[in-house]
């Protein structure tokens, strides 16, 4: 056997070897991901520690700011920190939650019609349908939302009393709440829906034969047995669905409005109309005021606060995975 | 001779009778049902249609106007300054940018996807690192893509990757191909780790062991048996990889440059000139033209949506093609 030689046997793709490299490449990966964490907090600090927590708090117009940030930057003068990321972050709350409780209630319906209710037919045409729903670039639906969805809100929705009654505070032309929420909707409920489904068609036959021997009818057996127990799925995609949800800015910089704007309930149904900038689409609108130090650190700040959200959900989606595992599901 | 015993492969329980799509006529109608369930049942129906019908609406209306709007020559020539929409060129330069940024983006998520993958199924020792690097995956996932651009403004800039972008007088533009795609391929990573790890945890134990039982080194068996076998994941990873970089706006607007054309770095050798320098992207050209953008052409953004939706949708249908082909040919997992 000592004159065999097998190629595969040779030192240089000996196992030890490939297992070393492919850890290589793994800690590297992973040490990428604390280095963006480290770098990202580290340039966000500044902003940080010159506002304390007010920066997540209200005060003053957040535009205003923005542009007294980047200006300071570039003229050499005492640098300007200011800034408080109130509106900022009361109108990234407002449309991912609604686009997320639109989201929920529309995928869970659509999931457990592919998996359950609709007929061979439907359910191969609704399949393919959501995997091109969320397959579409997130520029698309931005540009049928600015070109279609905000001249018709502006148009034939808001009437002109109430684009009066609030004149005097804010202009309503269509870049509203309610076309964002609508078209954030569409983008996340998709990816809800698939990861719904496959929750669905792992749940176990025999308690749903179960429920069904007892007489209970398929409705109410998938309402009651099926969807609760695929409830880490449920978690799951939801809590991706925000992430994804929080993180979009392309779309949003394109139709959310992209003023400063806190929408205030208190103004009545109307503040559905009204124009706002979440979070992730003022860093891209703002992306030129990049070279400006206190600008650049501002603009890290908001990162910083997306990283974590989307980190947080990260964490309660994985858990959440852990547990579907542990029941044999996914 | 022993006959073989059939167990089953591991990961799949024993064949259930289908739940759900029992023979027909044993399904039981909705006819029994309460009102409130039958609401139920026909909300369902209006979702799912109303789901097909956005679509549609979507596909048909972005066909219609791309079918009005763009003209040949768009796809031929470069943008241009002008006053009017016949002034202004077309995107040639935003299609082979899209091109180019798919190609290096898939050429580097692919290799690290699928060592990631190999190395979290069939080694995965220390167990921590291997919770930990799951976790790492799950995060990339969950990162906008807004945060790793700026990321890669910082990684970029730095003087030591100068050679990466332009650099003028020690400062380091930081903008270029290059680094675009880099980013690019961190928003690929997950999907392609997804696919080949689904792939490779649904290849049997048995067939590891017959391949170490003739000698094969671990190594061997991934390279020669595990990963020819899971290639149909491996293809879906790199297609959904290949759509979502395509479809990414935010780290293009940020990494690869304010400008409609190439920018080639003057002095440099035939392809990293343009690599290194500046340029654009369809999506980056949907954005501009759109009316929130710099351009304002809503006829030519309709175009170039045209152009990227006709991408995303050919892209679709390599997915169904690799999935039905998989199946045809009765891989483990399909």
């Amino acid at each position: 056997m000592e004159g065999e030689f097998h190629p595969e046997y040779g030192p240089k793709w000996s196992d030890q070897r490939v297992e070393r490299l492919l850890g290589a490449l793994v800690v590297f990966v992973v040490g990428l991901l604390l280095a963006m964490i480290a770098v990202v907090v580290a340039r966000a600090w500044p902003s940080f520690a010159h506002n304390g927590l007010a920066w997540f708090g209200a005060g003053g117009d957040v535009d205003d700011q923005l542009n007294a940030i980047s200006l300071s930057g570039q003229n050499g003068l005492d640098y300007v920190w200011t800034f408080h990321a109130w509106p900022l972050i009361w109108s990234t709350i407002l449309i991912t939650g609604g686009a997320v409780v639109c989201g929920l209630v529309s995928a869970l319906f659509v999931s457990v019609f592919i998996v359950e209710f609709a007929p061979t037919w439907m359910s191969n045409v609704l399949q393919p349908v959501v995997r091109f729903l969320a397959s579409v670039p997130s520029v698309i639906y931005g540009l049928l939302g600015v070109l279609v969805l905000v001249p018709f809100i502006g148009n034939h929705l808001v009437t002109e009393p109430e684009k009066a009654s609030v004149a005097g505070v804010i202009s309503l032309t269509g870049y509203s709440l309610l076309a964002a929420v609508i078209v954030l909707t569409i983008m996340i409920a998709p990816l809800m829906v698939s990861i719904f489904s496959d929750g669905l068609r792992a749940v176990k036959p025999g308690w749903v034969e179960g429920s069904l021997a007892l007489g209970v009818n398929r409705w109410r057996t998938t309402w009651k047995i099926a969807v609760r127990a695929a409830r880490p799925a449920i978690v799951a995609g939801t809590v991706l669905a925000v992430a994804r949800a929080i993180g979009e800015s392309v779309m949003l910089a394109m139709i959310s409005g992209s003023v400063g704007f806190p929408p205030n309930p208190a103004d009545g149904l109307i503040f559905i109309y009204e124009p706002s900038r979440p979070l992730a689409p003022t860093i891209v609108k703002n992306v030129d005021q990049l070279s400006s130090k206190p600008a650049n650190a501002t603009l890290f700040a908001i990162a910083a606060v997306l990283l974590f959200s989307a980190a947080l959900c990260s964490l309660a989606g994985w858990i959440a995975r852990r547990a579907m595992r542990k029941y044999g599901a996914a | 001779m022993e006959p073989s015993v059939a167990t089953p492969p591991p990961g799949r329980p024993p064949a259930a009778p289908p739940r759900g799509k029992a023979p027909t006529g044993a399904v039981e109608g909705s006819a029994t049902w309460s009102v409130l369930d039958r609401l139920g049942l026909a909300f369902c129906w209006a979702l799912g249609l109303l789901f097909c019908a956005i679509a549609v609406a979507i596909v048909v209306y972005l066909f219609l106007q791309g079918v009005k709007f763009l003209k040949l020559d768009q796809l031929t020539t470069p943008a241009a300054t002008g006053f009017s929409e016949t002034q202004t060129g077309g995107f040639s330069d935003a299609l082979v940018g899209t091109l180019i940024v798919a190609t290096m983006g898939i050429a580097l998520a692919l290799p690290t996807g699928i060592a990631i993958a190999v190395w979290l199924v069939e080694y995965g020792r220390p167990a921590a690192l291997a919770r930990v690097t799951e976790l790492t995956i799950e995060a990339i996932a969950g990162i906008p893509s807004i945060v790793l651009a700026l990321f890669g403004t910082v990684i970029f800039s730095s003087t030591a990757l100068g050679f990466l972008s332009r650099s003028n007088e020690g400062v380091v533009f930081g903008r270029s191909f290059f680094a675009a795609a880099a980013m690019l391929s961190l928003v690929a990573l997950p999907l392609v780790v997804a696919s080949t790890r689904q792939g490779l945890e649904s290849i049997p134990r048995h067939v590891r062991e017959a391949s170490y039982a003739v000698g094969k080194t671990k190594a061997a068996t991934v390279r020669r048996i595990l990963l020819p076998t899971a290639r149909p994941q491996v293809a879906t990873g790199m297609i959904l990889g290949l759509g979502r970089i395509i479809g990414d706006t935010a780290i293009i607007l940020v990494l690869l440059g304010a400008t409609q054309n190439f920018a080639p770095v003057e002095g440099a050798v035939f392809p990293f000139d343009y690599l290194r320098g500046a340029g654009t992207t369809l999506t980056n050209f949907v954005y501009e033209a759109s009316p929130t953008g710099n351009l304002n052409q809503p006829q030519k953004a309709y175009a170039a949506a045209f152009v990227l939706l006709l991408m995303v949708l050919g892209l679709n249908a390599a997915a169904d093609l690799v999935h039905r082909r998989a199946r045809k040919a009765g891989t483990w997992s399909h």
